[in-house]
């Protein structure tokens, strides 16, 4: 439970936010704090609040109730004008008949620079965002990828505490989307700025994110870095969300123990609070299956099981090839209904000999396997 | 899962967080409520000013005096007179005589037979009731004390009218047919129009939107030539074509064009452009793929028509019906023209307004005819708001494919329409240079003249240019800002609504009505801001608030548009909105600030109605003097001020279009790629 990159002081605290819409609550006692020159990832499904929860941060929409904090000040009402941000929204909002350099340029105005210092500073902000020769071109002169970058260096002009991103890659292609992605996250690291972005996209969230807020419905279902949303979902919803994750019907079998559907062998899993015999979901990760032999010739020397209980054998029904992968179905009397799911190496294809319709051996590793509570279909 | 529940009672108790005001804020709010002021006092107060006119109903009441008089000597016997039973006696007034206007006087010496100015008899009058007043002179009496007066004195005695409020001029109105045939009238004559224009228009639009005839952008251009005169102009040149004295007289058999026809031939000329753009609009919106899958169901051309062209036009037919039942309905200038004996309500409240003095009875006319009015007015917004919904953004538009005999039917049919509208057009300037219809048809500029005319002369047409200018500049400027602050100022909900609200009102207002209640508004020496009565100021409100309607409406497109974030990334850059505003919002909508310009130019250059009431002498304008001229019989000069107007309005939109691209070549550089 380590932080990825090191954090400074509290920047902004956001306690026990509500907004409402006429009778639909939006936001839901949102409280969270975030620390200086943290890349903070707003992460749900549409209609989740994850932009509303920025614009309350923005005082773009008021919250109905609850406090936010920022560098030590209560900002709950101020207006927009009077807070410390930038901002970069999807559509960019470039001023259309104004050039690049005064786009740029339009936050330095009145701010007592005069014009030598403000044609500095960018030169400095082209330079920075990678665009130093567009400076006298029009916004729609530039493609959509350029269009983000200079409402990026715009919104960065005057230096502010807070940098507010608004899905700002969802109106691009894919490769300028990746791409971006890495400059944005690269040019957030050399300025240190304390960073929000709300995406919808579990990758850009998983690839740029010191830390992910995985929102539903108006609520925070968990924070964490990445790799603790990716290993360590705190329920169903995220486990689902973020990845691929296979939920198979299972019975709690003490505190680290399952059995698949309600009489397989007890498996060893995670450690759960669960009462013996209650009924809950067993969750694992494609990825996380380890294959074995193919179920009849023994094991070679190289192929080790790090656990003889933890495996299943089960019947290959379907092989799909993926590139990089092969994602399998695997059927066995006790996963019942469900399938599950697992992600094999072509290495590992090749050496077990894994064919459609044989029968295999698999290993679900005890610290891979999560036990949750059974939720009922809603 | 710990989703706490939807439910909005979950949410705890305690104050909403309110918005600290940011200084933009509220200079956009105190902006939005005094474009909204000024809108309530150029529209609403005067409305309700016309309204509580036409309840009123003023009256002699006889009983609220007492009288005595003296003997030969001087000296009165204390006997008490009632003036109820001196008029019994006399039979001085009769009941018609008793009712009155507001400002009606009625003089008392024709109680008393005997009465005579040089007879040493004395008099003495009071007021019996609270409430009674008359007039000695100049001077007021409203108190109870007996006034004694020589006969000398006594004759200058005058009593005041008591107002009441009621129903009593409408139920005067219903019951003078006279007055209440104009609403059939009225009906009629919009009806008939309506059908007769959208018809011809329709047509018209087609073929400039699914023939391949060819001349289309003339055609074009010619249909919209209309909007650049007054509605009264096509009145002057059917009596040239038609009048007594008519070119073609004999075409008629025998009717009279003074009436019905007159007034339906110039209202289908004056309509026109009005019908064809909504139609043209409609049909050019139309969408390919429909008639590709009509052809390959093999349908006849005719059944296509009618499922497919017809439905898809729709909205904009019932549109256009609307909007010219509402234009002829609403006008003054062409039944004043050529409407003869047959009355219409329009003109019937000049009537009875310039006329008859009888502000009460011009405000209930005009309450009857704002009926049908908004009625309409209401119907086409609700059309116009399902029209939206039917656009589609994948929609394809449709390219017609040439037809020789249908391009020729629509070629030879769009001629004939052409050749009406410029017929008219032309019929007028030939009247404007001929010496004397139709004795002397020898060419000459006499009828330029305008300063020996009754009308104003030239100095109106300076006068007119001016309204035209001030009118646009002003009108661009407040209009515009207005649709920005409610467009996209923050929070202020109620405000906002309410001013879209107050905003859409003028267009359902008929010039007249507007006019009338601004005398009663304006003209109200009680109000401070009578002293911009008989000024160029009235006239430029007057035009800014009838013609506000559509202008917002352009400018309120234009600015949906614009993307909604680019005040909240000014507001985080901490600039201020005002300077968004003129940096960005006007430069990139320049366009549609230019068409509000030129619309407002050139509506304030050919209105009739909304100024006809409050012109003076200092600022008459050309359209009114066109009107004067005809009503004074200078029937030519008349025809020559109305194309001195359209040859003004065609240079203003020829200028504007110049102004346009270069405005445009520089503003809007950044729309080439």
């Amino acid at each position: 439970m380590t932080q990825a990159t090191a954090s400074g002081e509290l920047y902004l605290s956001i306690s026990n936010l509500w907004k409402a819409f006429g009778e639909f609550l939006a936001l839901k006692d949102i409280s969270l704090d975030i620390h200086e020159g943290e890349f903070i990832c707003f992460l749900g499904p549409s209609g989740c609040g994850k932009t509303t929860l920025l614009r309350a941060i923005a005082g773009l929409d008021l919250q109905t109730k609850g406090s936010v904090m920022q560098d030590g000040k209560d900002v709950s009402n101020l207006p927009p004008s009077e807070r410390d941000f930038g901002i970069v929204f999807q559509s960019y909002a470039l001023f259309p008949n104004l050039t690049i350099e005064k786009n740029i340029a339009f936050g330095l105005e009145n701010t007592g620079r005069d014009k030598s210092e403000i044609a500095v500073r960018v030169h400095e902000l082209l330079e920075l965002v990678g665009l130093p020769e567009q400076g006298t071109k029009y916004p729609a002169q530039l493609s959509g990828g350029q269009q983000q970058r200079i409402a990026l260096a715009r919104a960065i002009a005057t230096n502010p505490g807070l940098l507010l991103l608004d899905e700002p890659l969802s109106a691009l292609d894919a490769k300028v989307r990746v791409h971006l992605r890495h400059e944005i996250k690269e040019l957030q690291r050399k300025l240190g700025v304390t960073t929000v972005m709300v995406t919808h996209d579990q990758e850009e969230a998983l690839t740029m994110a010191d830390k992910i807020v995985v929102m539903n419905q108006g609520v925070i279902e968990q924070v964490g870095s990445p790799t603790e949303i990716y290993r360590e979902p705190a329920n169903l919803f995220v486990a689902d969300f973020i990845g691929e994750m296979n939920q198979l019907p299972a019975t709690a079998r003490g505190k680290a123990g399952i059995s698949i559907g309600a009489d397989s062998d007890i498996v060893k899993s995670q450690t759960h609070h669960f009462s013996d015999g209650e009924t809950i979901v067993a969750a694992i990760r494609p990825e996380d299956v380890i294959p074995h032999g193919n179920g009849t010739s023994a094991p070679d020397e190289t192929d080790v099981i790090g656990d003889p209980e933890n495996v299943f054998t089960v019947k290959l029904a379907e092989m799909e090839f993926l590139g990089s992968f092969w994602r399998c179905r695997l059927q066995n009397e006790y996963f019942g209904a469900s399938e599950l799911i697992a992600d094999f190496s072509i290495n590992a294809v090749r050496r077990f000999e894994l064919e459609e319709g044989k029968d295999m051996v698999v290993e679900l590793p005890q610290d891979r396997l999560m036990a949750f509570p059974r939720v009922e279909a809603n | 899962m710990t989703s706490p529940s939807t439910n909005i009672s979950s949410m705890p108790p305690g104050p909403v967080i309110k918005s600290k005001l940011s200084r933009d804020d509220i200079i956009m709010r105190s902006g939005m409520i005094v474009i909204a002021l000024y809108l309530v006092v150029t529209l609403a107060f005067p409305l309700y000013a016309m309204l509580s006119k036409s309840f009123s109903t003023y009256r002699f009441e006889l009983s609220q005096y007492e009288m005595q008089v003296s003997d030969q000597d001087g000296v009165f016997d204390g006997a008490i007179l009632n003036p109820v039973d001196l008029n019994v006696a006399t039979g001085a007034y009769s009941d018609a005589d008793l009712s009155a206007g507001s400002d009606s006087r009625l003089p008392v010496t024709q109680l008393f037979p005997d009465f005579s100015f040089r007879s040493p008899v004395m008099y003495q009058i009071r007021n019996a009731q609270p409430g009674g007043r008359f007039l000695v002179g100049s001077t007021l009496h409203d108190d109870a004390e007996w006034t004694t007066l020589d006969s000398n004195s006594f004759r200058r005695v005058q009593l005041r009218p008591v107002k009441s409020t009621g129903f009593d001029n409408f139920v005067n109105y219903f019951s003078t047919p006279a007055l209440f045939n104009s609403i059939k009238n009225s009906l009629f004559i919009a009806v008939l129009s309506t059908v007769v224009t959208v018809t011809l228009a329709f047509w018209f639009a087609y073929a400039l939107n699914r023939s391949c005839m060819r001349f289309k952008g003339v055609f074009r251009l010619i249909a919209m030539a209309p909007i650049l005169v007054p509605s009264l102009l096509p009145g002057i040149a059917l009596v040239y074509l038609f009048g007594n004295q008519g070119m073609l007289k004999e075409l008629l058999f025998g009717a009279s064009i003074y009436g019905p026809i007159g007034i339906v031939i110039g209202s289908v000329f004056f309509t026109f452009p009005h019908a064809f753009l909504i139609i043209s609009t409609a049909l050019a919106i139309s969408d390919a793929r429909l008639y590709e899958a009509a052809s390959s169901l093999r349908a006849t051309p005719w059944r296509t028509f009618w499922t497919v062209t017809i439905p898809g036009a729709r909205y904009g037919l019932i549109s256009a019906s609307f909007v010219v039942f509402n234009l002829v309905i609403t006008d003054f200038g062409l039944p004043k023209v050529i409407g003869g004996q047959f009355n219409v309500l329009a003109v019937d409240i000049y009537k009875q307004v310039i006329g008859q003095q009888n502000f009460e009875m011009g405000a209930v006319v005009s309450v009857v005819l704002i009926i049908p009015a908004i009625f309409a007015f209401a119907l086409d917004r609700y059309v116009q708001s399902k029209q939206v919904a039917a656009l589609s953004a994948r929609s394809v538009p449709y390219q017609p494919n040439p037809n020789p005999k249908m391009d020729r039917i629509f070629l030879v049919y769009s001629s004939l329409v052409g050749l009406f509208i410029v017929g008219i057009l032309a019929v007028c300037q030939f009247a404007a240079l001929i010496k004397f219809w139709p004795y002397d048809l020898s060419l000459s500029l006499n009828n330029y003249q305008f300063d020996k005319m009754d009308g104003g002369g030239w100095g109106s047409y300076y006068n007119s240019i001016k309204l035209g200018l001030i009118t646009a500049v002003v009108g661009t400027a407040v209009i515009f800002f207005g649709a920005y602050l409610v467009e996209k100022s923050k929070g202020f909900r109620v405000g906002r609504s309410l001013f879209q609200m107050i905003a859409m009102l003028p267009m359902a207002i008929p010039g007249m009505v507007l006019g009338l209640a601004y005398i009663f508004f304006f003209n109200n020496p009680s109000n401070p801001l009578n002293v911009i009565y008989g000024t160029m100021a009235i006239l430029v409100i007057s035009a800014v608030t009838h013609f506000y309607t559509v202008s917002h409406l352009t400018a309120v497109t234009a600015l949906k548009q614009m993307d909604r974030e680019f005040e909240s990334v000014s507001a985080s850059l901490k600039q201020p909105t005002l300077k968004l505003f003129s940096r960005v919002t006007v430069p990139v909508c320049m366009p549609a600030v230019l068409d509000i310009s030129i619309y407002l130019f050139v509506n304030a250059m050919t209105t009739v109605s909304a100024v006809v009431f409050l012109y003076s002498p200092k600022t008459s304008l050309a359209s009114i003097a066109v009107l004067n001229m005809d009503d004074a019989g200078d029937i030519a000069p008349a025809a020559a001020m109305g194309m001195m107007i359209f040859y003004t309005n065609a240079a203003a939109r020829i200028l504007h279009l110049i102004a346009s691209k270069g405005i445009l070549r520089r503003t809007q550089a950044w729309r080439a790629r």
